[in-house]
């Protein structure tokens, strides 16, 4: 599949560093102005960059990045117009960095998933993450994502069972993302103590490289983290310091967050 | 005909749509209801506590003057407002709530629109000792106040839901996202036949035996099957318990009534299953009210406990196959029928079962006499009689002022 995601994780590796996998709302405040807030993670160290698109029912999203869909919907963000509007603009400005887009199964089936992956991979996107599109439910969209190059990058939770565990990341695309804490997005002050065991666990498993997300916002967890992952996925604490400071405060916590990625 | 296809689908409808960290709560849930189906004892508690606690079965009553007042079909009226809570909303969270103690889960949380569903769940903790957390929109917390009381009564947290439309849709959202913290002890009964499977299965079997009951009452009434049987819709739960045990009765008709709200055309309604698309909400692939961007649209209806913007999947099916007959009525319909069961045949119906009568006036004189149409009475109207009198109450009849 995409060899795009694999390049990017090798090249932070080459530099003794784990990925950084940085999240933003598309069209929070506005779609211009995530454009601006896009770039400048690139420019703080972002290795992977993922575009949330906007769905008014986010389930698998805490307060922050609920608050942020609310605000997309209303500056008239959706998935048709990130991807004529959002993604090219930012595939220009960040042309080395990888592009994934996270939103919810329904936003996708509603512009049609075959079409979907045709347009989306037109435009620069190398995968999606559908967070409510368990394994069970998947085989259809990731057909058709794989006739078209995307990658469908699976969830793997903390109350996975370590079988099931194996076998989502043995068949994984693109990469493993490991859900760190049983919860929703956002950020946490402790994570779980078995985490580390769990991501080795998925690690031995998969082909691809393995990112822990959900909960992380500091240069402190991204550190114990990198011990046992590829990468991490910074999001509410991005999206939220892009918000309220702008996307100056988002490259800085990016670099920040790099910081402690050093191995 | 059987209406399953796969595990946890209906036709093209159902699944388990819904993040990772809760599917294994689902597979044990779905193991745990399997087993529980396998043990009588369980089978014979739940009938135990609906016989002792709810009032089960509830009456088969006929509506006489209803009847002569439509000049059609012989009107039954199913009692489900004669449970205990009001409505039919009991059967489902005293089954749902043996299963979590059975299963070991030391919590409880809900979600509910109008109240009726956070009320009986509330009951149903009470009943058995488990602590118990509602979350209702904001919205609904307004319109509802008598039974955001009762819950609070009953010694339920009830916790008001801010974000979205601050309505029944969003109060699933966030029992969603509570639950998928606390997975590992908390049970959510959900109160409708939607969501992730297996619940649309779950609350289905639980609430038919509203069916079970309305078969042998009406072969014990009439010795034969009703010619109809007519029930409103939101998330549809009354509608598919009081059906699904005809489904293989085809010369039952079986008719469901959703929201028009302000008028189809309006904009503004609860009718996913006419004029909805296929979508995933919470949980579940059925037909939802979305625009051509996949984002939900808000539902209205004068009732809360219709304004959902989607439909049980299975129902969807029912729908979509043409084994279930699918009307509207409007927030004013609903209304002047409230009006007209109250005065023709003593009964308060809640503003959903009101929707159900709307609709079967011209559905009884459609039929003619000498046939049989059922009307599930879901529940009982006290929590709305603050949105019902705010419009104020029509002249006494007969009396000389």
């Amino acid at each position: 599949m995409s060899g795009e995601l694999g390049k990017a994780f090798a090249r932070a590796k080459a530099r003794g560093e784990g990925a950084l996998v940085a999240y933003a709302m598309a069209g929070d405040p506005d779609l211009p102005r995530s454009v601006d807030v896009f770039a400048a993670m690139v420019e703080g160290g972002a290795d992977v960059l993922e575009i949330g698109v906007a769905f008014s029912d986010p389930i698998a999203d805490g307060p922050v990045i609920q608050a942020a869909s609310e605000r997309a919907l209303k500056a008239g963000a959706n998935l048709r117009r990130v991807l004529d509007e959002v993604v090219p603009e930012v595939r220009r400005r960040c042309p080395e960095t990888p592009l994934v887009i996270m939103t919810y199964v329904n936003v996708v089936m509603a512009l049609g998933e075959e079409r979907y992956a045709k347009l989306a991979r037109e435009r620069g996107i190398v995968g999606t993450i559908l967070p409510d599109l368990p394994p069970e439910e998947s085989a259809g969209i990731r057909a058709a994502f794989d006739r078209e190059g995307m990658d469908l990058i699976p969830l793997c939770a903390p109350t996975t069972p370590p079988a099931r565990a194996e076998a989502i990341a043995k068949d994984a695309r693109g990469f493993v993302y490991c859900v760190s804490v049983a919860g929703v997005t956002g950020m946490r002050s402790e994570l779980p103590p078995d985490l580390s065991q769990r991501l080795d666990l998925v690690r031995r498993a998969a082909s691809v490289p393995v990112v822990a997300g959900f909960g992380i916002s500091n240069a402190e967890t991204a550190r114990t983290l990198v011990a046992h992952a590829d990468g991490v996925v910074v999001g509410s604490a991005l999206v939220r310091a892009a918000y309220t400071d702008g996307p100056g405060a988002a490259r800085r916590l990016c670099a920040d967050i790099k910081q402690g990625l050093k191995r | 005909m059987t209406t399953d296809t796969a595990v946890g689908r209906f036709g093209r409808y159902g699944g388990r749509y819904v993040p990772e960290t809760l599917v294994p709560a689902l597979l044990e849930l779905e193991e745990a209801y399997a087993k529980a189906q396998q043990d009588t004892g369980f089978g014979d508690e739940v009938t135990r506590v609906l016989r002792e606690f709810v009032g089960r079965p509830t009456t088969l009553t006929p509506a006489h003057r209803l009847t002569e007042s439509w000049g059609g079909a012989q009107v039954w009226l199913k009692r489900e407002d004669l449970a205990h809570t009001g409505a039919h909303k009991i059967n489902n969270t005293v089954g749902q709530v043996l299963l979590a103690r059975r299963m070991g889960k030391k919590r409880i949380i809900a979600e509910t629109g109008a109240g009726q569903h956070g009320v009986a769940t509330a009951t149903a903790c009470a009943l058995f000792g488990l602590p118990c957390e509602v979350f209702m929109g904001a919205l609904d917390v307004e319109r509802q106040a008598l039974n955001v009381f009762r819950m609070r009564a009953l010694g339920a947290v009830v916790r008001p839901v801010e974000s979205g439309s601050r309505t029944l849709k969003d109060a699933m959202n966030e029992a969603m996202r509570v639950w998928v913290s606390q997975v590992q002890d908390t049970y959510y009964v959900i109160g409708s036949a939607a969501g992730p499977h297996p619940y649309p299965t779950i609350v289905r079997d639980f609430q038919s035996v509203i069916g079970r009951e309305i078969r042998a009452q009406t072969l014990a009434a009439l010795g034969r099957l009703p010619d109809a049987i007519i029930a409103c819709v939101g998330g549809g739960s009354n509608a598919i318990g009081a059906l699904h045990p005809f489904i293989p009765d085809t010369a039952v008709r079986l008719v469901g009534v959703e929201a028009a709200g302000h008028g189809l055309q309006s904009g503004q309604h609860g009718a996913s299953l006419t004029l909805g698309t296929e979508g995933v909400l919470h949980g579940s692939r059925s037909l939802v009210l979305q625009d051509e961007h996949g984002q939900i649209q808000e539902a209205h209806s004068i009732s809360a406990g219709l304004d959902y913007p989607g439909v049980g999947p299975e129902l969807a099916h029912l729908a979509k196959t043409g084994r279930m007959e699918v009307r509207t009525a409007t927030d004013d319909e609903a209304l002047a029928a409230f009006y007209e069961v109250a005065r023709t045949e003593g009964i308060l119906p809640a503003l959903e079962t009101s929707h159900a009568f709307a609709a079967a006036r011209s559905l009884a004189r459609d039929m003619g006499k000498g046939q049989h149409l059922i009307i599930n009475c879901s529940g009982r109207g006290d929590k709305d009689v603050a949105t019902i009198s705010a419009r104020g109450v029509p002249p006494a009849t007969g009396v000389k002022s």
